[in-house]
């Protein structure tokens, strides 16, 4: 954790990840606020690489910035008329006001709290090859009724989209 | 000069709330969406740093546990982004808008 390039790529990749995020909320076309949505998802998959997650980052880049987005340009183009407009609502000013208040706290409690973390020679100790091989035996292994919730979740999710979306032919 | 737990709670933090203001401020639902995806992305972050950085196990206790939950907040956003977008062109193809201030069949 202590080499140059992590902390270099660390406040690059967080500089785009949160300057992406801000331009979804400046653009003022849908399409461009995706394309900033997808720039942050990716400069945060950087950031999980640096953290040593490479599994996690690998499926970040599949599903955020890759499954998620083609859903909401389908979503975007099926709604030609209203779709493209990012304009703000009613509540613009108490929306900016609760998010700096959520950023500051969180940023705060981050900054003031002394974490018990680990450093040095104990974090390079943790250090993985990859991760991939725990994370499958954890899925399998401890958490397998969670897992198999998650599979009944997605089928039912599948189902359900398709079923609300279905041009009634009988009538 | 390191990099500790604080940036990584720090950045998810930011991005949380970018999140935040841009599901209760925009107009469009797909925007809405995007604000929801944004915040769950952010708590990723933060579930992997405290996985990294976490003292507070022994280092052969399950040290993978935030990738696990990671996993899963995966599963459940594209879920939940696929059932909201159906949930949007459903609208769409009803009202002839997805603009949240004009959806309001629900105020009394």
């Amino acid at each position: 954790m202590e080499s140059l390039g992590i902390i270099v790529a660390f406040y690059l990749l967080s500089a785009i990840a949160v300057g992406g995020a801000i331009g979804v909320f400046l653009a003022s076309d849908l399409i461009r606020a995706l394309a900033f949505l997808v720039l942050s998802f990716v400069a945060t998959a950087g950031l999980f690489l640096t953290l040593s997650g490479d599994f996690i980052a690998i499926a970040q880049i599949l599903i955020y910035a890759g499954a998620i987005p083609v859903l909401i340009v389908f979503a975007v183009m099926l709604a030609p008329l209203a779709g493209r407009n990012n304009g703000n609502g009613l509540y613009l000013v108490p929306g900016l006001a609760l998010g700096a208040a959520v950023a500051v706290t969180v940023a705060f409690v981050a900054v003031d709290v002394e974490w018990n973390e680990l450093s040095g020679a104990l974090l390079a100790e943790r250090d993985f090859a990859t991760t991939a091989n725990a994370i499958g035996n954890a899925l399998v292994g401890r958490y397998v009724l969670a897992f198999e919730i998650a599979s009944v979740l997605l089928l039912a999710a599948l189902i359900g989209a398709i079923v609300l979306v279905r041009e009634d032919e009988a009538t | 000069m390191t990099v500790d737990l604080a940036h990584y709670l720090t950045v998810s933090g930011l991005l949380f709330g970018v999140g935040i203001s841009i599901a209760l401020a925009k107009r469009n639902a797909i925007a809405v969406l995007m604000g929801i995806e944004l915040m769950l992305n952010a708590v990723n972050l933060s579930f992997l740093s405290f996985s990294r950085f976490s003292g507070a196990f022994a280092i052969k206790d399950n040290p993978l546990d935030g990738h696990v939950f990671v996993v899963f907040v995966l599963t459940v956003a594209a879920a939940e982004a696929a059932v909201a977008l159906a949930l949007s062109v459903l609208i769409y193809r009803r009202r002839e808008t997805v603009d949240l201030d004009r959806i309001n069949l629900l105020r009394w």
